[in-house]
């Protein structure tokens, strides 16, 4: 399932009008905003696809790739979660309720969903990495008894910037075993320290099972490290990158990693078809 | 977004000839926005009402080349939230940081009749050679387009986005024709900043003198030693590297290393 | 209405050839002209041949030759009444298609409500005189780029489709030219509506046995004075290019690193392309890369005057008070910083790691992109390189030592 509502003959520089219709605080510096698309028709047309991104702009300031995620049975509100680190995220974080907020999207490749129906399905993502794989949980939830056992694995620097804590009970009533990690403890923290790859030895799946995983490189490494450590597959894993997206099209060139423009055949990549480039630091 | 208050620019003037604060009494059309956007309160140049700081936004010009400038920098540092260098005798220290290789004292005796009066340093250094910088920007003099570019990502709150690649991007851009390939001509150009705006001299069929120093990632070594292959002599090489931006690293290492 | 005693009534049919007098080229440009087409011809300026804007030939560089090598390009001016003699100058249809600079978007904030429009002007038609194979071959790349994936470059799609080619079969080979070796040349195969091959000189009469490539071409020749060619024409331009084919492919019947000691003479280029994917993707981490760095000014000009390159940038311009807008697309490189730089730090952090992007774009992952190497030939890189950096040098290099 991919979405779209560009017709080609159009220009793909155009915007779509939409503003801020919520703004929810997440961590220190990560906000989460509701966009909703300013004209009616165009909002009962818009699909996506969940780990699928929108390029949010900001008259005067620029575009930054922003991954959905919200619901994707649910279009008509688009949320982003987004952490304030460049110029364009930045001014975001200045927005205000009834700011508009264009944007063109969807744009990429999305996580395999529905080729893991009927299986075992652990998510693994570190800081704001969890952002692109919420609509794979509001999706699971939304077709519970589609899916085997779902686990999501979840780390953050500290407890504070763990994102979406106040949904973690929510996701757990529907059967989905969440657990959470932290390299710094504060002193309410009574959950386990290390980092995400830890938690995968708490993990019993049935194989074949699929592993979904997004957050810094450094962490899906070791992530993916362990699993084959443990008897998963190469072509059970699948990862989302990120790299400079400028254009989102496959025009501009800046998104290339190896052989692959990451806007068009990503962000969501299988593992066995990117391995060979993860290695090099630099490529 | 939220209007936010007017956030107040100082500039403030040290060893340099003007020129980079007029660009920003240049920027005629845009002059009144940009008075619109921001409180001008300290620009002795071009407003007598002196306004105390501390202020947002410091354009410092000019290099630091005495002792009372020295000390001076420090406390203009203080004074402003962000301290932005403009030009290359801020930036690098300038055509005057030439008598970093000569002799300071003969220069002295040479020019005044009393030097014991000259109290200067021996050096023209760049400004973060003594304080913290939040940004450089570079060009003898600097360009206008920039200077208000980097005015106003300031005063909206945004980190500016110069290019720091080659002039040759901008040759290119440009359709011109490359001098140093079709001439042979010791152009500066691939070790030197874009930014002068669609790289002026090449444009005008002459080489480029560095105005605007080294880019992103120089690598002067290996174009100097390609000019030599050219018969383009060291002397020649060194005197188009010690020009506006003598002092910038990458230029004053190439240039002492080929006068050896 | 137009002067078209001599021409041929009925027009011509594609894969028809026809005679034309050298001095009636100029009545091609006319007809053109009168059809609503901006018409853009070779001219000498700053010491090369550029393609700029001309109303009739007045400017073209008859008897100009070029001689190119790593870094350099230097014409001469010969006594000879050839027309395109001389072989590829710093620009090409790149120039003309993906442009330098481009707005993409505007807005403008009326009331607290923004309003956003993109370009929708339709470009004026354009025809260009003195194309060669390699150029063809790379606007066919750059076509699959902007045409042919899942979104298309409408501004570039609308200029694509006003384009006119009059297209010129080369007579000579530079140094620098390796379109043999990249299957782009030297003969014109496609992408033409007009193609040209110059045949004589000073010594016999000089004209131009014109092939026609598409309908529209055919219809512009049928309002220049021309005649069906004969036999002996026809045959005389076959021979000639099938002549500089040869001379291109006894390059490849050399010892590879001939030793060019007997002569000044620059090196002959070719580029062995067997399983050259394979050979760059398998070879990342190879020493080369290291040493092509020493050397590598990362000024980008290589990239800038490829003609397949298609890297960009958009620019945000904004006026001081925030309400008027406007995004450029501008050309980029895989040599900046800005190429690769993400919140987290620039991923390609040293010209090691930049050039080795490039090449490994240019002769590897393009071919798992597009289905077609990214390098045409053409040899522009290895001549406005301004340390004269060859990319068949480089490629032989990994080959000869390679993992």
């Amino acid at each position: 399932m991919t979405g779209s509502v560009m017709p080609p003959s159009q220009s793909p520089w155009n915007v779509h009008r939409a503003s801020v219709t919520a703004i929810h605080d997440e961590a220190p510096g990560v906000r989460t905003y509701n966009v909703t698309l300013a004209d009616k028709r165009l909002r009962n047309c818009y699909s996506f696809a969940p780990g699928q991104f929108n390029m949010l702009y900001v008259p005067g300031v620029g575009e930054a790739a922003i991954s959905i995620s919200s619901d994707p049975d649910k279009p008509q509100v688009l949320q982003h979660t987004v952490r304030a680190v460049g110029n364009v995220t930045n001014s975001l974080a200045q927005a205000q309720i009834g700011d508009e907020l264009p944007f063109r999207g969807p744009y990429g490749a999305a996580w395999p969903v529905e080729d893991c129906q009927g299986k075992d399905l652990v998510i693994a993502a570190g800081g704001i990495g969890l952002a692109p794989l919420r609509p794979v949980i509001h999706y699971i939830i939304n077709r519970r008894h589609a899916f085997g056992r779902v686990w999501v694995l979840y780390g953050s620097r500290t407890p504070s910037d763990l994102i979406y804590q106040d949904q973690f009970d929510g996701w757990r009533a529907h059967g989905i075993e969440v657990l959470t990690i932290v390299d710094r403890a504060d002193d309410n923290w009574k959950g386990p320290i290390g980092v995400v790859p830890d938690l995968l030895r708490q993990v019993t799946v049935s194989q074949p099972a699929t592993l979904f995983t997004c957050g810094p490189e450094i962490m899906m490494r070791f992530v993916i490290l362990g699993a084959l450590n443990m008897g998963w597959q190469e072509h059970q894993v699948f990862l989302s990158l990120e790299r400079n997206m400028n254009c989102a099209l496959g025009f501009c060139g800046h998104c290339q990693f190896g052989p692959e423009f990451i806007c068009k055949s990503g962000p969501v990549f299988n593992y066995r078809r990117i391995e060979p480039y993860l290695r090099l630091e630099d490529l | 977004m939220a209007a936010v208050r007017k956030k107040k620019l100082a500039v403030f003037k040290f060893a340099s000839c003007d020129g980079c604060q007029l660009s920003l009494l240049d920027c005629e059309d845009e002059l009144l926005q940009l008075a619109e956007a921001i409180e001008i309160a300290y620009f002795l140049e071009a407003r007598s009402q002196q306004l105390p700081g501390p202020y947002d936004i410091g354009l410092v010009e000019g290099s630091i080349t005495t002792p009372h400038d020295r000390a001076r920098i420090q406390e203009v540092r203080q004074k402003c939230h962000r301290l932005v260098t403009i030009g290359a005798c801020a930036t690098s220290g300038g055509i005057q940081a030439l008598r970093n290789w000569a002799d300071h004292d003969e220069f002295l005796n040479y020019v005044y009749a009393k030097p014991g009066f000259i109290d200067s340093l021996a050096t023209s250094t760049a400004i973060s050679d003594h304080v913290r910088v939040d940004y450089e920007l570079r060009g003898c003099p600097v360009n206008k387009h920039q200077l208000l570019q980097v005015v106003s990502a300031f005063a909206r709150g945004l980190k500016p986005q110069l290019p720091t690649y080659s002039v040759c991007v901008d040759c290119k851009r440009e359709g011109t024709v490359c001098v140093a390939v079709s001439q042979g001509v010791a152009c500066l150009g691939p070790v030197t900043q874009a930014g002068c705006g669609g790289a002026l001299c090449p444009t005008h069929h002459r080489e480029c003198f560095g105005c605007f120093g080294p880019q992103e990632m120089p690598n002067p070594a290996s174009l100097s030693a390609r000019y030599k292959s050219q018969e383009v002599d060291s002397p020649r090489l060194v005197r188009l590297l010690r020009n506006f931006n003598s002092n910038a690293p990458a230029f004053r290492d190439e240039g002492n290393r080929l006068s050896g | 209405m137009a002067k078209v005693d001599n021409a041929r009534s009925g027009g011509y049919a594609q894969g028809e050839k026809a005679w034309m007098a050298k001095n009636a080229l100029d009545d091609l440009i006319q007809a053109l002209r009168r059809r609503g087409y901006r018409t853009v011809l070779p001219r000498v300026s700053e010491g090369a041949i550029v393609y700029a804007d001309a109303k009739n030939t007045d400017n073209l560089p008859i008897g100009v030759l070029d001689a190119q090598d790593g870094g350099t390009y230097r014409l001469s001016q010969t006594d000879e009444d050839t027309y395109f003699d001389y072989v590829v100058g710093p620009h090409s249809l790149k120039n003309y298609m993906f442009l330098p600079r481009e707005p993409v978007l505007s807005g403008k904030r009326v009331d607290g409500k923004w309003h956003f429009s993109t370009p929708q002007d339709p470009p004026e038609p354009l025809a260009v005189i003195g194309v060669r194979s390699c150029d063809l071959h790379a606007l066919a790349i750059q076509d699959k780029v902007f045409l042919q994936g899942e979104y298309v470059d409408a501004a570039y799609q609308a200029r694509r489709a006003a384009l006119f080619l009059v297209a010129v079969n080369c007579r000579r080979a530079l140094a620098t030219c390796f379109c043999h070796s990249m299957g782009t040349g030297p003969a014109l195969d496609q992408g033409y509506d007009l193609a040209l091959t110059e045949l004589g000189g000073n010594e016999e009469e000089g004209g131009f046995v014109v092939a026609v490539g598409t309908d529209s071409g055919g219809d512009v020749l049928s309002e220049v004075p021309t005649r069906e060619a004969t036999k002996a024409e026809i045959s005389k331009a076959q021979e000639q290019v099938r002549q500089l084919a040869q001379e291109l492919e006894q390059r490849d019947c050399g010892p590879a690193d001939a030793a060019p000691s007997a002569s000044d003479l620059p090196r002959q280029r070719q580029l062995d392309t067997g399983g050259i994917r394979d050979l760059l993707l398998n070879n990342l981490e190879h020493t080369q890369w290291e040493d092509v760095a020493e050397r590598c000014l990362a000024c980008a000009n290589c990239t800038l005057v490829c003609p397949t390159c298609f890297c960009s940038s958009v620019e945000e311009i904004s006026d001081l008070t925030g309400e008027e807008v406007r995004r450029e697309r501008v050309w980029s490189s895989c040599f900046t910083a800005e190429h690769s730089y993400m919140n987290s730090g620039v991923v390609r952090q040293n010209t090691k790691a930049r050039y080795r992007q490039w090449l490994v774009h240019k002769l590897a992952t393009w071919i798992d992109q597009f289905d077609v190497s990214g390098c045409v030939g053409c040899g522009r890189c290895i001549t406005w390189c301004p340390v004269g950096i060859d990319l068949t040098e480089e490629v032989a290099a990994i080959r000869g030592d390679q993992s």
